[in-house]
């Protein structure tokens, strides 16, 4: 099974990178974009077993710091 | 005071720790591998020192956090021996639930390399050597040292005087400028700058020396 999982800062935590991202398309040239955020892509291929709760936990663990971050898991 | 010093792949800053624990303390203190499941017997104190365990990869310090040895350290914690962990140590002991909050990227994005002035903000065994309100000088070098917290968690840790350092001008971007702080039963330490740097006159400046001295002066007393 594959699984796509986001992980997001949360809303409100600066993100210096996203802002960095945003000044450079600003320098680009592209107007109207206004607001970037950056996150991380994990992509996990684990057993067709493998329990929701159990990628639950994979994620509060390790995949994302819940201080700071949102995850999403989305089954590709 | 019996002293350990955890190593990760990529800590870089674990000899220098070592060369400090060993001048007050007079004796060499135990480097620990990461992959160890036990401290050593009878060790009072426990260095996480600063580096780029793991490469940095995920998060600094996540995946330190869960090597085996960090499940011991955690419990050494518990029963009241001193943690101090310094830079990516204090990324470490964030990620290990020893500490609240998170260190995010630098506000600036620069990794920042000079020496700060740094405010005694509150009192602890690890601040035991200086006067609260004190400023020292102490070298930062990181590129992650953005305290981040909630409101409450911030309120909590100045109402209860676990911040021990804050910046003494703009650093990284760190909430109430926070450089340190210690859990809630003031025996676990972590800031970004680097007292071991500013320990020996070659150093440039022996601010940090104090914090160490403190130390073990407190588990002699």
């Amino acid at each position: 099974m594959k699984l796509n999982v986001y992980v997001t800062l949360k809303p409100g935590v600066l993100d210096p990178q996203g802002k960095a991202i945003h000044h450079a398309l600003g320098s680009l040239g592209f107007q109207g974009v206004e607001d970037v955020r950056q996150g991380k892509l994990i992509q996990l291929d684990v057993a067709d077993s493998t329990s929701d709760a159990d990628i639950d936990s994979m994620c509060r663990q390790l995949l994302a710091n819940t201080v700071i971050e949102n995850y999403r898991v989305e089954k590709a | 005071m019996k002293s350990a010093v955890i190593v990760f792949p990529g800590s870089n800053c674990d000899r220098d720790l070592a060369v400090a624990l060993k001048a007050v303390t007079g004796r060499e203190p135990m480097m620990v591998w990461h992959g160890d499941s036990a401290l050593p017997d009878g060790v009072d104190f426990v260095g996480v020192p600063g580096g780029f365990s793991y490469g940095d990869y995920l998060r600094s310090g996540a995946i330190a956090a869960r090597s085996p040895i960090m499940r011991a350290v955690v419990e050494a914690a518990d029963r009241g021996v001193t943690v101090f962990g310094v830079c990516n140590g204090f990324q470490v002991l964030t990620e290990a639930g020893l500490l609240p909050g998170a260190l995010m990227r630098n506000a600036g994005l620069n990794f920042v390399c000079r020496t700060v002035p740094l405010t005694v903000a509150g009192e602890s065994r690890f601040t035991a050597g200086y006067k609260v309100g004190e400023t020292i000088a102490v070298p930062v070098a990181h590129h992650d040292g953005n305290y981040a917290a909630d409101e409450a968690t911030l309120d909590r840790l100045e109402g209860e005087g676990r911040i021990a350092f804050r910046y003494g001008e703009p650093v990284n971007g760190s909430a109430r400028n926070i450089a340190g702080i210690v859990n809630d039963r003031g025996n676990v330490l972590g800031m970004m700058p680097h007292p071991e740097r500013a320990f020996e006159p070659a150093h440039g400046n022996t601010d940090g020396r104090r914090l160490f001295e403190a130390l073990v002066d407190g588990v002699v007393a």
